[in-house]
């Protein structure tokens, strides 16, 4: 167990090293200077200069990447270059709205997707069982963007329902996660349906039958504990893309949360803001998988106490 | 005279397949009477166990649907039943041993538990741990406290299946079906299993309805003997007088297959062939491609299940 989780953590640093790298480069590779960016069109040449030499702008590729690195190795995300802001402490305070955004769409899609995936796995071919699928398949073609847009503009704008804008409450965020979960929802509703199915066909649901349970004790006692065993799984995967929604969801409803900040410091060519904000999604990303492999232990006894058995 | 424990007549089940529905049995009767012990034997693919499931209509419906007959269990129509009747008599009158306890116990709890709903279901009062420790006792289970706190996959199959038991036997059945309760373990386990169930039936006087392939198995623990083939009983005895004198030539076939200590100088016999799937019945009498004994007439008329009171066979020629 120790060792298995000594492993988890190295990798983890290896993922987060690999995205520290690459996001880098990729950010070296957009044109323009940073220099200028950082005081303005209108500097002088003498500033600029003394800006280069400040944030080593003139060093080949390769030692600027290994001062970074060497100064992520000390814990410093370093600051701002337009705000002067620690990356840090902007991160700290962006994280609560992002983080409460993203808990709160997770809750809205499984609570949602839960009781769908069982009466569709239970009234299979049933009305509600195709249209769940039409539904499914049809969300699960629509761009987050345009998605908050569309809520933004009918539900908020034109119906009034919820503020349009800003965070100053939880009210603000019911909508923005609405709009995450609306995304993801089919795709659950669907990933428990399959899984219901083939639990519902396996011989302990009969044992369970046979005992003289109804058959909501059998289905959700018995069975929906079994089916959400893989479903874990891809929810702690999913975590990427719920990252990648939030940062549009977060920029049409002007929520000041991670996504935000990371569209805003890209387009300011903020390059120790743009580095945190990519290197915390990842850390969350690595993060949330750690929790799901615990999670996984507590729900599947066969994988806790290390035994031979192979998940239904 | 009372109603009989489990009175099973012409009964008639169908699937749904894509060409429409298919017959898996064809007018099949049975009685079971308390504390009586009826073994329902045939090969795989005869129509024992969905028989055995449509009791406590555990079949899934759709895709099955009882076509006719009736199924009557301590005199209630079971076909009839509300979801509640049908509940208080899972468990409550009949309970079941499935075939592999690996996969019939629910993998995410503990076995304790698995038992204890059991007996919160049928007899609330006594639903204790103490309760849960003397049925693991009374099935053979060794340190029962602590087995009680095991997950399934840490127990052998033959324990697995002796928890299965004191799940089955914790509502206090009067009938006990027992689906090829030990197809799925080892020989020795298998005699352990035996030896368990004809121990249990001695002390608790239930009935038990026990299906299997093996003939090999019956003789010292079921009373009478029902032999299926492709969806019909073929032949209905006594345990002793059907090992003694076997009538159907399915039956005699089947107990050529039989392995026996000391009987190493005869050839063990496989019956050639298969059992016809389901909806490939043959017309007339469905064992002639494979009978050794078969006529030119026995391809025409089906044969009927002709009785002398104490036993029945679906073979006019049998005395000849």
């Amino acid at each position: 167990m120790l060792t298995r989780f000594a492993n988890r953590l190295f990798w983890s640093l290896v993922t987060l090293l690999g995205t520290a790298v690459l996001t880098f480069l990729l950010i070296n590779l957009v044109p323009g200077d940073v220099a200028r960016v950082i005081a303005g069109p209108k500097a002088s040449p003498e500033v600029i200069q003394q800006i280069h030499v400040r944030y080593h702008l003139d060093d080949p590729l390769w030692k600027r990447l290994g001062y970074y690195l060497a100064q992520l190795a000390r814990g410093d995300l370093g600051q701002s270059f337009v705000t002067e802001q620690p990356v840090a402490e902007a991160l700290r305070i962006r994280f609560p709205c992002t983080a409460a955004l993203a808990l709160l769409a997770i809750a809205f899609w499984m609570l949602a997707a839960i009781p769908l995936g069982v009466l569709t796995a239970r009234f299979r071919g049933s009305w509600l069982d195709r249209a769940v699928l039409v539904a499914a398949t049809l969300t699960l073609s629509l761009p987050a963007f345009w998605l908050a847009r569309m809520m933004q503009y009918g539900i908020s704008y034109k119906l009034g329902w919820f503020p349009v804008a800003g965070f100053r409450g939880f009210r603000h965020l019911l909508l923005p996660a609405a709009t995450l979960a609306l995304l993801a929802v089919g795709y659950y509703a669907r990933l428990i349906h399959t899984q219901m199915v083939e639990v519902m066909d396996s011989p302990y649901l009969r044992t369970a039958r046979a005992k003289g349970l109804s058959e909501t004790a059998v289905l959700l006692r018995h069975g929906l504990r079994n089916a959400l065993i893989p479903v874990v799984t891809i929810l702690g995967m999913d975590v990427a893309f719920l990252m990648g929604g939030v940062l549009f969801v977060e920029n049409v409803f002007a929520l000041p949360g991670i996504g935000m900040l990371a569209v805003q410091s890209v387009f300011n060519l903020d390059v120790p803001m743009i580095m945190g904000t990519v290197l915390f999604s990842a850390a969350l990303v690595v993060a949330a998988n750690l929790v799901v492999d615990l999670l996984y232990r507590w729900m599947d006894p066969r994988i806790r106490s290390g035994g031979t058995g192979t998940p239904a | 005279m009372s109603d009989p424990l489990l009175a099973i007549r012409n009964l008639c089940l169908e699937f749904r397949a894509a060409e429409g529905w298919v017959r898996v049995v064809d007018g099949v009767s049975l009685t079971v009477r308390e504390g009586e012990t009826l073994a329902l034997v045939g090969e795989s693919g005869c129509g024992k166990s969905v028989t055995a499931l449509s009791i406590a209509r555990l079949l899934p419906s759709p895709p099955s649907r009882i076509a006719g007959g009736e199924i009557r269990v301590a005199g209630q129509d079971v076909a009839a039943m509300s979801s509640a009747g049908l509940r208080s008599i899972r468990g409550g009158v009949v309970s079941y041993v499935f075939q592999e306890p690996g996969a019939s116990l629910n993998p995410v709890f503990r076995v304790g538990r698995q038992i204890r709903e059991s007996l919160q279901l049928h007899r609330p009062d006594r639903a204790t741990d103490d309760e849960v420790v003397r049925l693991l006792k009374l099935v053979g289970i060794p340190a029962p406290e602590t087995r009680a706190r095991d997950y399934p996959h840490q127990l052998s199959g033959g324990m697995q299946q002796r928890v299965m038991i004191a799940m089955a036997l914790a509502s206090e059945p009067r009938l006990l079906v027992a689906d090829e309760p030990t197809t799925a373990l080892d020989v020795t386990i298998q005699a352990q299993i035996l030896d368990l169930l004809r121990d249990l039936k001695r002390r608790l006087g239930m009935a038990v309805l026990i299906i299997t392939h093996n003939l090999g198995i019956v003789g010292d623990l079921a009373d009478r003997v029902a032999v299926m083939y492709a969806g019909q009983v073929v032949e209905e005895a006594p345990a002793a007088e059907l090992l003694r004198t076997p009538r159907h030539p399915y039956t005699r076939a089947l107990m050529q297959s039989v392995p026996e200590l000391g009987r190493a100088s005869e050839r063990l016999r496989a019956i050639p062939g298969a059992v016809p799937a389901p909806g490939r019945w043959p017309s007339g009498c469905r064992f002639t491609p494979r009978c050794p004994v078969a006529r030119a007439e026995c391809s025409g008329n089906p044969p009927s299940l002709d009785t002398d009171g104490l036993r029945s066979v679906r073979c006019p020629y049998w005395n000849s």
